[in-house]
């Protein structure tokens, strides 16, 4: 009960208020810039919410004790940022493979390597995709605001529990440390979604059966349900099975749960795509740049749209392909040379021409920019 | 189980389907009760040799040795 | 397969994978009678493991069990104790898997003295890759990867588990598999980090490249080479040379873990509840 508040909150303080309503009671990290703070304040408020916190010997050990602890029947969460990213990949694969939920930030940096710890980027939008080895289910999400942060961090947990899988916040610098006000729900608005228990007993229990929904029901460990785990390729009792029809089965089940159920995860924004003649493909914190050059060349005459994605990963590729067919010319603004243009080029497939917009020094968009970027298309100056 | 029981049975089982025919049975015996067969199998040739130190179930890599009784039957 | 033992394995799933020979048996069946004595729960227990032949042995045991990435087996390990600390917690891992890609997690583990027993099946070798050598392969050893003989120093895990802070560290035979098995039991019971390596043979790849192919013939050089550890103790380093010294080389009580956690949040939970 109670009304909707507004709080004035950073981007990482916003995961860590999310996931505590969302239900979150574990989690484990490595101190890491620009996420830190996330592990900072779960520290403090998980344990006065009944949760536990540690922090590992290394990113590798996070990623892996949040696993563990999900395996138990406790939501669970790490937070990184790009080097540690790369880190998680291992075991974010582990749990891709053996369809554990877990909730993943990453508050993107420039990077490769140690590049630019404090500047903001969206270079990992593509190992959010395929970072691990081998064709794998993932989820990945970039809220654009520090409000929408936190509704995105409730949808995160409610779509890793729901599907089994695992699930990559992608904040950027900017995010994470810009403050916003944020309404905060009222708690019985808010829906959450819980990982499917067993139906039958122990005895009759697989734990890698498909129920017709393609996501098998799963018992937390230490509640009788004595069942094997394994990161190689298995059945549907969970034991391994190196069987090519096995595999073929296995794989085709996590990839197609995901695209059966892309109502649990698809988030996407349209704004004046009605009569649209060029279409912004949008994520993350550039889409607050914009929205203002939009604006303004709607003032102008310029027929903008925009196509804002939350959840990136699986890509919305109907609803793209759909609003391509209208339009002539596609941008993408990114903070990075071009990875998501990729996806958009392959969706697009010709409908449109698709350009970019990239910033890759480690500062933030300017509405001018991306509002020079429009113009150019309507030939220049007017 | 009393003696008697024992001694009219085999104090040690070897389980064929789960015998991987390593030798360590065999060759770690005090008492040489077991010996291979032709596919190098243990058998139990003088089970009344056997003084149930249970060595054999305790060393078997395999799970395919039991013995029966306490030591000293 | 004697009855006892029968309670805890999944038959079904039996033979297992291991090679003719392979200790990696031996010490499975140890563990499990060790619980056996405890009269611990299978519903209440969970065995983790990492990557490698030794990691094979939860899937056969009739527990909650978890077969993990390469040498993470402590951290998923890790994840479950703290969620749940009522819960049995055993890491099976092997000497690669623990002291090569998961050194730095076991460091950790047993700093933290968080209560998990180990139990590190040392074959000597990476069996599972097909032989090459590993942290724990003695210098001068064959293996796939050291054809000219291994150059590296070999690794006391125990003396490395006890530095960092475990409470109960030993190391056992499948030769003294008695022995063997009260040191799991031990180890088993210690409120805290404990940590049992227990030497096992590799016939096929550690065996045969260095003139013990059978499992016989190792059993029978871990009899010829074992040492007491209160023998050890009066021997001269050269002496010790090759030798395996075996017993328990520390058991000691020191807070755990997740006690310590609770008991802070206890201790500091009204400084904080004003946030």
């Amino acid at each position: 009960m109670g009304e909707t508040t507004r709080r004035l909150m950073q981007g990482n303080e916003a995961i860590v208020e999310a996931a505590l309503v969302a239900g979150c009671r574990f989690f484990a990290g490595y101190p890491i810039t620009p996420s830190t703070e996330i592990a900072e304040l779960l520290a403090a408020r998980l344990p006065q919410a009944g949760g536990r916190f540690i922090q590992m010997e290394d990113e590798i050990a996070s990623m892996g004790a949040a696993i563990g602890a999900s395996l138990t029947g406790t939501k669970s969460m790490t937070a990184t940022s790009g080097p540690g990213f790369s880190l998680k990949q291992e075991n974010l694969g582990f749990a891709s493979l053996t369809e554990v939920p877990v909730v993943v930030v990453n508050v993107q940096r420039m990077g490769p390597s140690t590049g630019m710890p404090t500047a903001p980027s969206q270079g990992d939008i593509m190992q959010a995709r395929w970072g691990t080895h081998g064709d794998h289910p993932v989820v990945a999400m970039a809220p654009a605001s520090v409000g929408e942060t936190y509704e995105a961090t409730i949808k995160a947990f409610n779509i890793s529990e729901a599907l089994r899988v695992p699930v990559v916040i992608l904040l950027d610098e900017v995010i994470g440390h810009m403050r916003e006000g944020v309404e905060i729900p009222r708690a019985e608005d808010i829906q959450l979604l819980e990982r499917k228990g067993p139906s039958t007993g122990p005895a009759d229990h697989l734990p890698y059966a498909d129920d017709g929904t393609g996501v098998p029901e799963m018992a937390p460990f230490g509640t009788g349900y004595r069942y094997h785990v394994t990161g190689l390729f298995h059945d549907e009792t969970g034991f391994p099975d190196m069987s090519n029809a096995t595999a073929d089965t296995l794989m085709r089940r996590i990839m197609g749960k995901m695209e059966r159920h892309r109502d649990v995860y698809e988030w996407t924004e349209t704004t004046d795509t009605e009569d649209a003649e060029v279409l912004l493909v949008t994520y993350g914190s550039p889409a607050q740049a914009a929205r203002s050059a939009i604006r303004r060349a709607r003032r102008e005459g310029m027929k903008v749209g925009e196509f804002r994605v939350v959840t990136v990963w699986p890509f919305p590729e109907e609803r793209l392909r759909q609003l391509a067919g209208g339009v002539r010319e596609i941008i993408v603004p990114e903070m990075n040379l071009g990875q998501l243009r990729l996806e958009v080029e392959r969706v697009v497939a010709g409908r449109a021409r698709v350009s970019g917009i990239n910033r890759t020094d480690g500062d933030i968009f300017k509405p001018d920019e991306i509002y020079a970027g429009i113009r150019e298309v309507y030939g220049g100056e007017r | 189980m009393s003696s008697k029981e024992l001694s009219a049975e085999t104090p040690v089982r070897i389980d064929r389907s789960l015998c991987k025919a390593c030798g360590i049975c065999i060759a770690f015996c005090p008492k040489q009760v077991l010996e291979a067969d032709e596919g190098a199998i243990a058998v139990v040739a003088h089970p009344e040799e056997c003084i149930r130190c249970r060595m054999c179930e305790l060393r078997c890599p395999d799970f395919a040795v039991t013995v029966r009784g306490d030591r000293g039957g | 397969m004697n009855d006892k033992l029968k309670a805890y394995f999944r038959t079904d799933h039996l033979p297992h994978i291991w090679c003719p020979g392979c200790g990696n048996g031996i010490v499975t069946a140890a563990i499990v009678r060790a619980i056996d004595d405890l009269g611990w729960s299978k519903d209440d227990t969970v065995f983790v493991s990492g990557i490698g032949c030794s990691s094979r042995a939860p899937g056969y045991l009739d527990f909650n069990t978890l077969h993990t990435t390469h040498g993470r087996a402590l951290v998923f390990a890790t994840g479950v104790k703290v969620a749940r600390p009522d819960l049995n917690v055993i890491v099976i891992t092997g000497d690669g898997d623990a002291s090569a890609i998961g050194g730095n997690h076991l460091i950790h583990a047993a700093r933290r003295n968080i209560d998990i027993t180990t139990i590190c099946f040392n074959n000597n070798i990476y069996g599972m890759t097909g032989g090459q050598y590993s942290p724990l392969s003695p210098t001068d050893s064959f293996a796939s990867t050291a054809p000219y003989g291994n150059a590296d120093r070999t690794f006391d895990l125990c003396r490395l588990v006890e530095a960092a802070g475990a409470s109960y560290v030993a190391r056992g035979t499948t030769y003294h598999v008695t022995p063997l098995t009260n040191m799991i039991r031990r180890g088993l019971e210690k409120k805290g980090f404990s940590f049992v390596e227990a030497m096992t043979a590799c016939p096929v790849y550690f065996g045969r490249r260095n003139k013990l192919p059978t499992g016989v013939d190792l059993l029978n050089w871990q009899r010829d080479n074992a040492v007491p550890v209160s023998r050890a103790a009066k021997m001269e380093p050269e002496e010790l040379a090759g030798k395996i010294v075996i017993g328990t080389f520390l058991d000691v009580e020191m807070p755990e873990y997740t006690e310590t956690y609770e008991r802070l949040l206890k201790e500091h939970a009204a400084d904080r509840s004003g946030e």
